[in-house]
């Protein structure tokens, strides 16, 4: 060691040897680190419990919010009245934090739905329904407000509350955490 | 005694044959026994050894605890009742885990205002002093996931709260949070690993506070006048002084702790962790325990998600800099007039915001929050740099003895008396 460090010359074969040695520890040593970083994410049962679920809109009366399960989320549906959907829809799109109009959140001919994650996007918790500002919902932690689209309007959550991928089966019937096909 | 032994000679011919192969009771002697300590040490000094004995009174409750918890989201609510209910004395195990956490944190709180006030930070106790801020922040992690393991409306919300605050990572930390959840939201995969870390973490704890007192032996305890020991004379010897103290203290604050334990078992905790975890329905006002308040208030003062987290993060974080933030030469605050009235005010200003931290996030709260954030940051950023060069420090003692025995005639020489020693000692 002393001989190689203080005559700069050459590289040995044995400092090859030393960087080589170095080399293969450092990257095993990181390659091990994958699958115990792995095992840490949803495993393949949390995963295989997101099959899509169907959910019956027949009983939601209009003006009610109903809160459905999917892959442990939490899902509000929501019946609107026309004058909910007239409030999402007379909104100045560019003025908001997220702006989305209300259209491009419901599917078409079906404005009546409204169907949103239902945790709060600053840092999950449930908003309480019919309330805020503009009647839409308000978060308990820490005072965000949304909309009757579930677009933020007020307090800390960055963005609106997202759409979970689902279609239409019937006119009463939805499939949660499936795309539409058509 | 003022010349404490330096090397330790063990009396038995056993004590030799196991020294010269294990020196673990020579490592102890010098540490604890004849190990010098200021003469004018107060009871601030106390609550180092309080805290390790925590430590320890955490692990053991917390061992027995494990043998009757179940963690699993179905079963975690109900095994908690479990031992209230049936275990033999759980309900005492159960409280005096609960309880301690917060008795642990009180004690904490007072060690690190005292590092504060003392200027214990200053060299050369940097390393002991990060080492310390390490140690706060897995108490910090410990309790936080100790607090989910009863599975309650609390634990849920809050184990909820506290992940999302990683998804406020650019790009990556949706994906983070998906790992901490083992899931797509806080489930039974989270109670698992949070319980397998709250097992482990207190053992880290113990790693590090090794390491901190090793630290701590290095320089030697700072004390009341901020300026070292000089001679024999500015010190006594750990056992029986520190040690007698140390144990006294600790027996006072038992009786603290068991008046919240016997009398107050749940003013700290909240109601809404006795019912069980409920994903739909967030409690009306979720709080965290009280030693997290100052920090989250600062988290919900900045109206930014990724803004507010990294505030709340940096007031821990930014701990570690004092020593280098603080230009004043002089350690304790008993001889900066000026910083004195700015630590009072850094005190008050810690205080309030625990406060807003318990109230709802509206109206003048949150002004109010926003106000101490500012101040709060302020207070290291720029009053601490500031002061060491516009402040005029009171003149220093000669020595830890001088300020306690007052100015002897004959100036720095010691009077006769000095030498019977330490029946003067407090
Ligand atoms: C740094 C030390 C520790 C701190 C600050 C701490 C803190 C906490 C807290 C705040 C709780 C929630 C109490 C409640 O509301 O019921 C808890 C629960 C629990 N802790 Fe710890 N703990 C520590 C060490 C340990 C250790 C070493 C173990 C196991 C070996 C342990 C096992 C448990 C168990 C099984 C529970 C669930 C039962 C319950 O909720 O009462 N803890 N801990
Ligand atoms: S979680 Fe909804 S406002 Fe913070």
């Amino acid at each position: 060691m002393a001989e190689t460090t203080t005559h700069v010359a050459e590289p040995t074969r044995r400092d090859f040897l030393y960087i080589a040695t170095g080399a293969a520890a450092a990257i095993g040593g990181a390659t091990l680190v994958w699958p115990f970083v792995q095992s840490l994410a949803p495993d393949a049962a949390t995963v295989a419990a997101g099959a899509p679920v169907e959910v019956d809109l027949a009983p939601i009366a209009e003006g009610q919010i109903v809160k459905v399960f999917w892959r442990g989320k939490l899902i509000f549906i929501r019946h609107r009245t026309p004058d909910e959907i007239k409030a999402a829809a007379d909104v100045n799109v560019a003025s908001l934090r997220d702006p989305q109009p209300d259209s491009a959140r419901v599917k078409d001919g079906k404005a009546q739905w409204l169907v949103v994650y239902g945790n709060c996007t600053h840092l999950g918790c449930v908003p309480l329904g019919n309330s805020g500002e503009y009647n839409g919902w308000f978060c308990p932690c820490h005072g965000s407000v949304f909309d009757t689209s579930g677009r933020v309007r007020g307090g800390p959550a960055p963005i609106n509350l997202p759409i979970p991928p689902y279609a239409f089966a019937s006119d009463t019937k939805v499939i949660i955490g499936q795309e539409a096909t058509a | 005694m003022s010349q404490h032994p330096t090397t330790y000679v063990p009396k038995s011919a056993f004590g030799r044959w196991f020294e010269s192969r294990l020196p673990v009771a020579g490592l102890v002697h010098s540490s604890f026994v004849a190990f010098p300590v200021p003469r004018n040490l107060t009871y601030f000094w106390t609550f180092g050894a309080i805290l390790a004995f925590m430590l320890v009174a955490q692990i053991v409750t917390g061992v027995f605890l494990a043998m009757y918890y179940t963690p699993n989201a179905d079963l975690a609510f109900q095994s908690v009742e479990h031992i209230m209910r049936d275990v033999n004395y759980g309900w005492l195990i159960r409280y005096l885990h609960a309880n301690g956490a917060s008795m642990f944190f009180i004690a904490v709180y007072i060690h690190i205002f005292r590092n504060f006030y003392y200027g214990s930070y200053k060299a050369p106790r940097e390393v002991l002093y990060i080492l310390g801020v390490i140690i706060f922040i897995l108490m910090m992690a410990t309790a936080f996931m100790g607090y989910v393991l009863p599975w309650g409306q609390m634990s849920f919300w809050g184990a909820t709260v506290i992940t999302n605050l990683f998804s406020a990572i650019p790009l990556v930390g949706e994906t983070i949070v998906s790992y901490l959840w083992g899931g797509y939201s806080v489930g039974n995969p989270t109670l698992n690993r949070f319980f397998s870390l709250h097992y482990l973490l207190p053992f880290m704890i113990a790693g590090v506070v090794a390491l901190h007192i090793w630290a701590l032996h290095v320089p030697g305890q700072n004390n009341p006048t901020g300026i070292p020991i000089k001679s024999g004379k500015d010190a006594v010897p750990f056992t029986p002084y520190a040690t007698i103290k140390d144990i006294f203290a600790v027996v006072v604050f038992l009786i603290f702790f068991a008046y919240w334990v016997f009398y107050i078992p749940n003013y700290l905790g909240h109601a809404d962790n006795y019912i069980p975890a409920n994903p739909a329905v967030t409690p009306a006002h979720i709080v965290p325990e009280w030693y997290f308040l100052p920090f989250y208030a600062i988290l919900r003062a900045i109206p930014d998600k990724l803004g507010g987290v990294i505030a709340m993060f940096a007031a821990i974080v930014i701990w570690v800099f004092m020593p280098w933030l603080d230009t004043s030469k002089v350690r304790s605050t008993a001889y900066r007039p000026l910083y004195k009235q700015f630590f009072w005010v850094f005190v008050g200003v810690c205080l309030v915001l625990g406060w807003l931290g318990s109230r709802p996030a509206e109206g003048w709260y949150v002004i109010a929050s926003q106000i101490c954030t500012v101040y709060y940051f302020a207070h290291f950023l720029i009053v601490l740099p500031v002061l060491g060069f516009v402040e005029r420090p009171l003149p220093l003692p000669n020595s830890i003895l001088e300020s306690v025995m007052g100015v002897q005639k004959g100036g720095a020489g010691m009077p006769a008396g000095a030498n019977a020693e330490p029946q003067s000692k407090g």
